[in-house]
């Protein structure tokens, strides 16, 4: 994707055709043959309801509530998810007893903590954040530990030809920065599953603000066209968070790979 | 200083039958300080295996290997290393490439970027100073990789088939620099090839290994005088001497 600038300039007009016409048959679906904003709201209702809650002003309240739980649940994963997956990538032994622990834990879905989340946390915004955290964390480790398995030999001879010998130097100097492309790799799947569970994180009540936690909101009181506000909002930040994430990593971390993958 | 003096090395390694393949038999050699040797032997005779063991990265079954009168027993600055296959770290550009060694070393900033620029300078790379690896050619990026070898000013420089990806010319090319920079910083050296005739424009003296195991079949002084020109008389009859003997003695084809 986006190999020829020029031509994706051209092809990006599609893109735009395409999300047009989706809004224009929603509308006459909505608005001409349903004709109940309950089952489907109408874009124009949609709109209607995005300048009312902008009125209302609580829209920044949920944002920054949600972006509070995704912030820990996110450190907390990269906190955690980093060493362990350098320290398995690196040492076999420490792969060898980490492994199976986390297979068996890797599949539990990370909804499926919700419970303990609770018992744990209580009703707070770590509660919320471990949600994010069970979701967030395993693409990391993963992504991190194949990284660092796949340095080449022949990276870390030569630097322990320069004097560069001690584990912890190779690590830093070398098999972090080899490592990085597939660690951001993890950390941006990560990004996107995290951002996942962000709705069922909140919808257990941690918190009187949070897109998620509106979403649920707006449902009970059946107002379906604030609902799917909300849902445009969801969307458009995680797909936000990506954009800036591939830009600022390529940008500032990833430079040297141009040109390697042609 | 830069003597090196190789007795008795032995290495084996254990196949998965449980019997030892044996790679190097009996090896035993010097190389003077400031020479330059090749070692010719074909493909799978165990010369990378040597040079690994010299440089540290491996430790042989037996045998012992010092470099002026100091045992090897491991990777060590005073050994520098140029690699068969691209080695530069592609995260760094071409000065911090070369300046790693002198980086590990604690130097600091603007004292290493003058060393390193000093060795970008011997190979007549400084207008890539700021370029990444993935820009540079093959020759150019051996090249640095010769000038990251050099910057911590080791007394020997082992060099494994560095010229071997390269295209005829490119090699012709850094083989002439090679002995120019050999004549400029004086170093012992240790070239590895597969081609007669790179070690016959290269070596004072050529060492032969056989194949599988690898022992020492020939040694020979190349007497030519340098500057060689690969294309006289003089030096067409060395490389079929050479040729020949080891086609006799050596059953290398």
């Amino acid at each position: 994707m986006g190999r020829d600038n020029q031509k994706n300039g051209k092809n990006r007009w599609l893109g735009l055709i395409a999300i047009l016409i989706v809004l224009a048959v929603w509308q006459f679906v909505a608005a001409v043959i349903i004709h109940y904003p309950f089952i489907l709201p109408a874009p124009t209702d949609v709109f209607a309801a995005f300048v009312s809650l902008v009125h209302r002003g609580t829209l920044l309240l949920d944002l920054e509530a949600s972006l509070v739980h995704f912030a820990i649940g996110l450190g907390m994963a990269l906190l955690i998810g980093i060493p362990i997956g350098i320290l398995m990538g690196w040492n076999q032994r420490f792969d060898a007893f980490l492994d199976p622990l986390i297979e068996i834990l890797r599949p539990v879905p990370p909804l499926a903590w919700i419970p303990f989340a609770i018992i744990w946390f209580g009703l707070t915004a770590s509660a919320a954040g471990f949600i994010i955290f069970a979701g967030a964390v395993f693409p990391i480790i993963i992504n991190t530990y194949s990284g660092f398995r796949g340095v080449p030999r022949v990276f870390v001879e030569a630097a322990k030809m320069l004097g560069c010998t001690r584990s912890r130097d190779l690590i830093r100097y070398i098999a972090f920065p080899a490592a990085l492309p597939s660690v951001a790799a993890g950390i941006r799947i990560a990004t996107g599953v995290g951002w996942m569970c962000l709705v069922a994180a909140e919808l257990f009540g941690v918190s009187n603000y949070g897109l998620g936690q509106k979403l649920w909101f707006f449902y009970s009181l059946h107002q379906m066209d604030s609902v799917v506000v909300y849902m445009i909002i969801l969307g458009l930040i995680g797909l936000a968070f990506d954009m800036i994430f591939r830009y600022y990593i390529d940008r500032y971390f990833l430079k040297w790979r141009i040109g390697e993958v042609a | 200083m830069g003597k090196l003096e190789i007795r008795d090395l032995n290495q084996s390694f254990r196949k998965d039958d449980g019997s030892d393949l044996v790679v190097l038999d009996q090896i035993s050699f010097d190389v003077e300080d400031k020479e330059f040797v090749c070692i010719l032997g074909s493909s799978g005779c165990g010369k990378t295996t040597l040079l690994r063991l010299i440089a540290g990265l491996d430790t042989a079954r037996s045998g012992s290997i010092n470099l002026d009168g100091e045992e090897i027993q491991g990777p060590n600055p005073k050994v520098g290393f140029v690699f068969q296959e691209y080695s530069l770290f592609p995260w760094r550009n071409v000065i911090d490439n070369i300046a790693f060694g002198l980086e590990m070393q604690g130097m600091p900033l603007n004292e290493r970027s003058r060393v390193a620029e000093h060795y970008l300078d011997l190979v007549n790379l400084s207008q890539f100073r700021d370029n990444y690896p993935t820009e540079l050619s093959g020759g150019m990026r051996q090249r640095v990789a010769v000038a990251r070898a050099l910057a911590l000013d080791p007394v020997l420089l082992l060099m494994d088939e560095p010229f071997g990806a390269l295209d005829a010319q490119t090699r012709n090319m850094l083989q002439k620099e090679l002995l120019e920079i050999w004549d400029k910083t004086k170093k012992t050296i240790i070239f590895i090839t597969h081609s007669v005739d790179e070690a016959v424009f290269l070596a004072d003296r050529i060492i032969v290994l056989t194949p599988r195991p690898g022992r020492i079949c020939q040694i020979f002084p190349i007497e030519l005088t340098r500057p060689r020109d690969r294309t006289s008389v003089e030096f067409a009859q060395v490389r079929r001497q050479v040729l020949d003997l080891i086609g006799k003695l050596c059953s290398i084809q």
